[in-house]
């Protein structure tokens, strides 16, 4: 099939960008995206164009680094990264919108390049279980109930792509903030740091510049793990129980 | 055609005598400390966040050294760890079904086809119940029964149940365990992290690794890091094939010029094949997915009886199928190692009786496991694995058999290093699956992130203190003339590269080098082949440095200089591989060559003249290199020849 892909150009973060139209020929239905960008840069090349900058990695949908809004949802139209779209999802003839991860603390590098490094200084705030290397008890010592083993791990499947911001219109980084919270303060290896951990981690979202919460719930709708729209209420109340108690005061 | 000559054998020294199960033990005692109050004076450099690099960078940093550390990707929880599913083992005998270290150590030997090193295998054992403790007092959702206690499963052909998983994504979970780790060292200040910045040198000054030059790929700047020690985590070669289920970006560049500099690098040839990947679909192909092992336990595989046959699955009537598998080796069937399952497809193939587009896949089929189970069951244990499939091939796995086919997996082979994970350039460290140390020919299941984690928790940690510890570090002069040619020398290959302005892209170069691999020195090998290859591989090369093509400049983002840069390096490392290929007349494990083969098609050792690490060493642009063999002895495990019929 024949498309064009209407896509985001900006040579360097402190550029103007726009919005540029290149007719892709041959698209083969089984392609994923990226390989169509591929496909699409080859070409470019060729004709001394400067190819289209984007992140990927594992191709996977593991790795978290692609992401991109197609035609003005996070991630394009099927739920899950944009590696692991096809192109049969798209029509002959159709014009296909790809722009960057928009939002405040997500600078763009280039193109669809954005940098994402608040994450992991909000990871650095807390994200963390503080055990050195040596000093863990046998793994058997500590027994998890499955239901909690299994809700902590529903919430570490995040893969810090950054679709949960791009598509909220506050901006807010609550959902991968939550996921973290609540991945480790549900386990019984995070209980020592439970109310600092939610404190820190809140706080440097907001150093970050993301925005607040106002339950509008697209986070979830885009993330391509599924992570619960529960997990930002239940990073609500351990902030509030942290603000209460005695020991996350002291932090 | 590139050639080579023997040279001095070498040995690792470092490994203690004794009995094996005690050498780890003596070797930690007899190592040199560093005082704590002195480690924080040495800067020690990291390359790589993966679960090698990233466990490193952690525990050097608790121990109170300061940290250099680089990834090229924007965070260092994206590295290609984050890729592995099935599961990590451990000789924790938490089921108590037999498993013990020595069963562990045993099994590994063996499975790597008696070509690794007996010291090193057990120490790898030993450490391994340790790095679940570790990961679990991080947080680590490992899998759990209903009681609360962590769940294990068995993996790859053994007998025991020792491989502790977290759903299908175990690499995901332990690489941000490690992630965690590093970014709390770097909140309390003992870890300089660089991310989006590409080692592309090594900086040897006295005989000594002192350094890297590295790039920022988001300015391009080229940016000169001293350091006492270096240590690579930088991953394995499975890309220089083009098509494998590595990441995108997973490279040799780092481990190639470390070789170029005097490192030596060993058994380039090993290479592993996994049978279950999804098949290509065309020319645009830029990866191929793995569909986890743990398939074969309850899938069919078969392909059509009759060649050419290109009736739909479904329409093939039972008794005009042929499970290959299970026809040829009754008491393992689907469930061979990798290896031979991946060389039984490619000769299903070969003949004509492959299916789907270019008759490149046989089918893995569930339909009886589906009569047998009910579809719930079965989508309860493989559900993820049956969408991923469907997603990216349109074709639903409880309708129609899936269609697989072998893929590049996994290297085996890397930069050379002794028991102190150390290379053959003092203070230059190789971690994870950049070395080339624990799996010998052939990797089991779930061992490679066990390795990386006992490397970067436990092992390293170790011997660097050792390494600190016994030598001086005079400062180094960042004008130093050393430093001055590592900085010149990289520059001028950017600048060249972005220079030639060619007609053909990187990635055509890549592609065809990638095929030329594959074809060549792919799941079996020849004399004649392999011959083909050395002679194209340099006329590509040369092709390459004449007609490539690299848009945009060296001071900004700029993909594809990065691209050309790994392709160029790919295309060097391509021929040692291959020559590597050609000397080992014998085949085992991942390496089989079609010579040499038993009666019934397996592959056929030859101990007496092949018991043996080979080890080549670099002497210049045009030169040939020089083989030096590590003698490899088996006082513990006895030599066999293994038999899966
Ligand atoms: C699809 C798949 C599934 C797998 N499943 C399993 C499994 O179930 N069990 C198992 O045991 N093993 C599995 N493996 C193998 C295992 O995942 C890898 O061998 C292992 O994770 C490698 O870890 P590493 O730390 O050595 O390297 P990597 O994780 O590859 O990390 C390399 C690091 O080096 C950095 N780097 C590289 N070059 C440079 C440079 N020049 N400059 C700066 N930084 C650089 C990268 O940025 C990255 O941070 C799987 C592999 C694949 C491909
Ligand atoms: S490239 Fe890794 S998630 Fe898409």
């Amino acid at each position: 099939m024949k498309i064009t892909v209407r896509v985001w150009r900006q040579p360097s973060p402190d550029e103007a960008g726009r919005m540029v139209d290149y007719p892709v020929d041959d698209v083969a239905e089984d392609m994923s995206f990226l390989e169509m960008l591929d496909v699409l840069n080859e070409q470019l090349i060729l004709d001394d164009e400067d190819p289209i900058s984007f992140d990927h990695d594992c191709r996977e949908g593991i790795c978290g680094s692609c992401g991109m809004v197609i035609n003005g949802q996070a991630h394009g139209p099927v739920k899950t990264t944009v590696c692991q779209l096809h192109m049969r999802e798209f029509r002959d003839g159709d014009t296909i919108e790809v722009e960057p991860w928009r939002a405040g603390p997500f600078k763009i590098l280039k193109d669809l390049v954005v940098d994402r490094s608040s994450f992991d200084r909000i990871i650095q705030a807390g994200g963390y279980v503080s055990v050195n290397t040596g000093a863990a008890p046998d793994a058997a010592s500590v027994s998890v109930p499955k239901a909690d083993a299994d809700l902590a791990f529903e919430n570490a499947t995040c893969i810090s792509c950054g679709a949960c911001v791009a598509a909220c219109p506050n901006g807010a980084a609550m959902l991968f903030t939550s996921a973290k919270v609540t991945h480790l303060n549900l386990l019984p290896q995070g209980q020592p740091e439970r109310e600092n951990r939610v404190l820190r981690m809140v706080q440097a979202m907001d150093d970050e510049g993301f925005g607040g919460c106002t339950n509008v719930g697209q986070c979830t709708q885009v993330c391509p793990k599924g992570i619960p729209f529960d997990s930002i209420m239940n990073m609500n109340r351990e902030y509030l129980r942290a603000v209460k108690s005695s020991r996350g005061n002291q932090g | 055609m590139l050639d080579y000559r023997v040279g001095e054998p070498i040995a690792d020294t470092k490994a203690p005598e004794g009995p094996i199960g005690e050498r780890w033990s003596t070797r930690k005692f007899e190592a040199k400390l560093v005082n704590p109050s002195n480690r924080r004076k040495h800067k020690v450099i990291v390359v790589g966040t993966g679960l090698a690099g990233g466990s490193a960078g952690a525990t050097l940093a608790e121990q109170g050294y300061h940290v250099i550390q680089f990834c090229f990707q924007d965070s260092p929880r994206r590295a290609h760890s984050v890729a592995a599913q099935g599961g990590i083992n451990a000789a924790k005998n938490y089921r108590n079904d037999g498993d013990s270290v020595y069963r562990l150590f045993y099994d590994t030997v063996k499975g790597g086809d008696f070509r690794s090193r007996e010291s090193n295998v057990h120490r790898l054992a030993e450490v391994s119940v340790q790095i679940i403790d570790q990961c679990v007092a991080q947080g680590v959702p490992f899998a759990r029964e209903y009681g609360g206690l962590l769940d294990t499963r068995s993996f790859g052909g053994v007998q025991v149940q020792r491989t502790f998983y977290a759903r299908g994504q175990t690499g995901q979970q332990l690489l941000i365990g490690a992630y965690q780790a590093l970014e709390r060292q770097i909140d309390e200040g003992n870890i300089e992290l660089h991310t989006r910045t590409e080692m592309l040198d090594l900086i040897v000054i006295d005989g000594k690794a002192r350094g890297i030059v590295a790039r920022d790929l988001t300015t391009g700047k080229l940016t000169t890091y001293l350091a006492d020690a270096v240590v690579l985590a930088t991953g394995g070669y499975g890309n220089v094939f083009y098509l494998s289920t590595n990441a995108k970006g997973s490279n040799a560049s780092a481990i190639w010029r470390a070789h170029k500099r005097g490192a030596y690098m060993a058994n380039p040839c090993y290479t592993q094949i996994h049978p279950t990947c999804i098949p290509r679909s065309g020319d645009y192909q830029s990866k191929l997915t793995l569909m986890s092992e743990s398939l074969r336990n309850d899938g069919r595989i078969w392909t059509p009886k009759r060649e050419g046959d290109d009736r739909p699955a479904n329409e093939i009537p039972e008794e005009e199928r042929d499970y290959y598998l299970e026809r040829q080796y009754p008491s393992f069937g689907n469930l061979v190692p990798r290896d031979i399952a991946s060389r039984a497809a490619k000769t299903q193939c070969d003949i004509g009786k492959g299916v789907g587009p270019g008759g490149l896949g046989v089918y893995l089929d569930f339909a009886d496991a589906i009569a047998r189970m009910g579809q719930p069951a079965v989508e309860a244990k493989y559900g993820n694995l049956f969408d991923m499939y469907q997603r990216i091939t349109a074709e639903n796995p409880y309708k129609v058999p899936m269609r697989i086919y072998p893929a590049i997996h996994y290297t085996m082979g890397g930069l050379w290093v002794d028991y102190d994970l150390q290379t053959t350039i003092p203070g230059l460290f190789a971690i994870g699956e950049a070395n080339f140390s624990d799996h010998g020919a052939n990797r089991l299941g779930a061992s490679a992130l066990m390795q990386g984690l006992a490397d970067g928790y436990f092992i390293l940690p170790t011997t660097l203190n050792h390494y600190i510890a016994s030598n001086k570090f005079p400062d180094v002069d960042a004008a130093d003339p050393a430093v001055a040619e590592v900085e010149t020398g990289v520059q001028e290959r950017l600048e060249k590269l972005l220079s030639i302005n060619g007609t053909r892209t990187a990635d055509s170069f890549h592609r065809e080098l990638g095929t030329l691999m594959w074809d060549y020195a792919g799941m079996s090998r020849n004399d004649g082949g392999l011959r083909k290859a050395l002679d194209r591989i340099p006329e590509l090369r040369e092709e390459f440095w004449r007609s490539v093509k690299v848009p945009g400049t060296g001071f900004a983002l700029n993909q594809q200089l990065e691209k050309a840069n790994r392709v160029a390096d790919f295309l060097e490392f391509g021929e040692l591989l291959v020559l590597d290929a050609l000397v080992r007349e014998e085949s085992a494990g991942g390496h089989f060559r079609e010579e040499h083969q038993d009666s019934d098609g397996e592959a056929a050792r030859d101990d007496e003249n092949f018991a043996h690490v080979a080890a080549w060493e670099y002497c210049g642009p045009g030169e040939n290199p020089v083989l030096h063999k590590e003698a490899l002895e088996f006082d513990y495990v006895h030599l066999t020849q293994r038999s899966y019929a």
